[in-house]
């Protein structure tokens, strides 16, 4: 493990290309730990390619990134090392339908870790619980709602307990009435001091949790601030016609 | 998914209710005149239909049912049938049927082929089970492979019966079982190679699909029986019958792999993805994630692959070995039993239309039911 002042992410002039298309430019980014990062910005401007090159879902092609003072190469020990570390949830949950939700939080404990099944399944109660979904544990996730499923892909991975959490739109997929539930569960998370880097446009949830709200444009970072000087005060004319379209 | 949670309260797309039908179409001649004659076309078709059925259908069943004797015969009584009463003679089968069910099997000792045919075949019907769907399933298989190999073979105090002697149904069967359970690890083997970002395994497994998918059954199991022993060393030999049981794996896999390819086609991304995130090797992942969807999907067409492979057996006669349809044509070889050639390969069609009859049925049944399943 490493010390406490290392930073949990750190991006190196992270450069990126599908084919021709430059899609994240020499990105800069430090997450110290516990800090609680908002990535926002317009469609297409690289925000899910970024967080997805943390645990290694994309690859970069120049720059470097260490989460946790390993550095992510084509080394596999070092991928599997980092994916140990961080946990992420899909705008889509990715749940595996054909096991129970209870299943679904202990496969990766009991093959990955092999942890104990008994034990596996006692963490994995105690996350749902958490999630306050433990009565639906043995139904399948189509049979459980949106807001509900996007739960349990939270207790997934905090089943592998992770010490930082992507999310990726975790709530633009759901239906309005959920979205509550949904960032109830990650302001809880915040709150116990996770490291979490988040795509979001839910500014609520930015004021309320956010250290730090990126906002990127064109594969780039274009402004970085506290959430009170970033919403009341964008620096960048890019930023301002952005946040008028959402707010 | 979040979509099909909500499906349940929709309708189904076609209500039982059919429109009114108005007053011209009340009762059967209403049916008629609104499914059989509602154009000049159809009216065309329905006649055509109609005199080629009144032409086909009295003869068939006077030779089958009205002319024919059922009860045992000697082939002079079968003369009689055939030649003045112009009707089929059953009894041909009390004298052949048996043969062409175990061929040279020794005849005192075909009870034991017949408990090889009745241990594969409950197999067959105990996997159709879904509650059998677990590891044990590959218990019972044991247990009936273990028992069609002794009853087959001898050993453990029955007689050795060497294996030019198993023909028939046996052979039928085994062939087709094999097919199907050898086949399969190799087509998904190869379905995931297809896929696979490793360029070898990739090439490698895209050119046995196409090379397999471009030549007949046929090639192949002249390629197993006679090229196959020419590349061996000298005094090395392998079973004519385990040569065909290759050749019809490598066939039969070829077709499933494509099968199972689509099935892993239709797993979203996303799935993988998730599985890559909570750390999952490649192995766990396709193992564990992948593989048991893409499968569900696929089971349909997968049976469907085993009917026809199941039918494609019989090509084996054409290496010299004698599988049911073949015994059928020995028989009607046989001067005496001439004539009756149309019982002996009715016999065998009813015999590969129950098994593969119940297969498809089986097939429609379980998509029905997995596709209930999804909808939850
Ligand atoms: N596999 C791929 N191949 C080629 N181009 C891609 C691929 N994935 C993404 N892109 C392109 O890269 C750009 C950035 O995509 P990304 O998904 O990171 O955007 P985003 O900021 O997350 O947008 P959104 O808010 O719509 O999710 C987009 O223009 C997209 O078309
Ligand atoms: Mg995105």
């Amino acid at each position: 493990m490493a010390e406490d002042n290392t930073p949990a992410v750190l991006l190196k002039n992270l450069n990126k290309w599908y084919g021709e298309f430059h899609v994240l430019r020499n990105i800069n980014l430090s997450v110290k730990r516990g800090e609680k990062i908002v990535v926002c910005g317009p469609s297409g401007s690289g925000k899910s390619t970024m967080i997805r090159c943390i645990n290694r879902l994309e690859e970069h092609q120049e720059g470097s990134i260490t989460v946790d003072g390993i550095e992510l190469t084509d080394n596999l020990k070092n991928i599997d090392a980092v994916r140990a570390e961080v946990g992420m949830v899909f705008q889509h949950f990715n749940l595996f339908p054909h096991l129970t939700v209870l299943e679904n939080c202990t496969l990766a404990p009991i093959w990955v870790k092999k942890m104990p099944r008994k034990e596996a399944e006692e963490k994995a109660m105690y996350f749902l619980d958490r999630v306050r979904i433990a009565n639906q544990a043995h139904k399948y996730p189509g049979q459980v709602s949106g807001g509900q499923q996007q739960r349990v892909a939270i207790a997934r991975s905090l089943c592998m307990s992770p010490r930082i959490m992507l999310f990726d739109e975790p709530t633009s997929a759901l239906d309005p009435e959920m979205v509550k539930e949904v960032l109830d569960t990650m302001v809880m998370l915040a709150k116990e001091g996770m490291t979490m880097l988040c795509v979001t446009h839910e500014m609520g949830f930015a004021k309320a949790v956010a250290d730090r709200v990126i906002f990127m444009d064109k594969g780039e970072i274009v402004e970085e601030n506290e959430p009170e000087e970033f919403f009341s005060n964008p620096q960048s004319p890019r930023t301002r016609t952005f946040l008028e379209q959402i707010l | 998914m979040a979509t099909t949670a909500n499906s349940k309260a929709k309708l189904p797309p076609s209500s039982p209710v059919r429109p009114n039908p108005g007053k011209a179409s009340v009762g059967a001649i209403g049916w008629m005149r609104q499914n059989l004659f509602n154009s000049w076309f159809n009216t065309l078709l329905t006649l055509l239909i109609a005199v080629i059925v009144l032409r086909v259908v009295p003869g068939a069943v006077e030779w089958l049912i009205i002319n024919a004797s059922f009860g045992p015969s000697t082939s002079e009584e079968c003369r009689v049938v055939a030649l003045q009463d112009h009707g089929a003679c059953w009894g041909s089968l009390w004298e052949k049927g048996r043969f062409i069910l175990f061929g040279q099997f020794p005849y005192e000792d075909q009870w034991r082929a017949a408990i090889a045919c009745l241990a594969i075949t409950g197999a067959m019907i105990i996997s159709g089970f879904r509650f059998m769907w677990r590891p044990r399933l590959i218990a019972v298989w044991a247990v009936a492979l273990f028992l069609f190999f002794w009853m087959m073979g001898g050993g453990l105090g029955l007689p050795d019966v060497p294996t030019n002697f198993w023909n028939g149904l046996p052979l039928t069967l085994m062939l087709a079982v094999f097919g199907s359970i050898c086949s399969f690890p190799i087509a998904v083997l190869v379905a995931l190679g297809r896929r696979s970002s490793l360029p070898f395994i990739k090439v490698f497994c895209v050119l046995y699909v196409e090379l397999i998918r471009g030549v007949p059954l046929i090639t192949v199991l002249f390629m197993a029986s006679f090229m196959f022993p020419l590349f061996l060393p000298e005094g090395v030999s392998i079973n004519n019958l385990l040569r065909a049981q290759i050749g019809i794996i490598l066939f039969t896999a070829a077709y499933l792999a494509e099968v199972v390819r689509g099935g892993l086609q239709a797993i979203p991304k996303g799935q993988y993805e998730a599985a890559d995130a909570l750390g999952l090797g490649y192995w766990k992942k396709m193992m564990l994630i992948i593989l048991p969807q893409a499968l569900k999907i696929c089971i349909p067409p997968i049976v469907n692959s085993i009917i026809s492979m199941f039918k494609d057996t019989s090509l084996v006669l054409i290496i010299g070995l004698f599988d049911i349809l073949a015994l059928a044509k020995a028989s009607h070889q046989d001067p005496p039993w001439a004539l009756y050639f149309g019982e002996f390969y009715i016999f065998v069609a009813l015999i590969y239309f129950c098994y593969c009859f119940s297969m498809s049925k089986y097939s429609q049944w379980l998509e029905r039911k997995l596709n209930r399943g999804n909808k939850h």
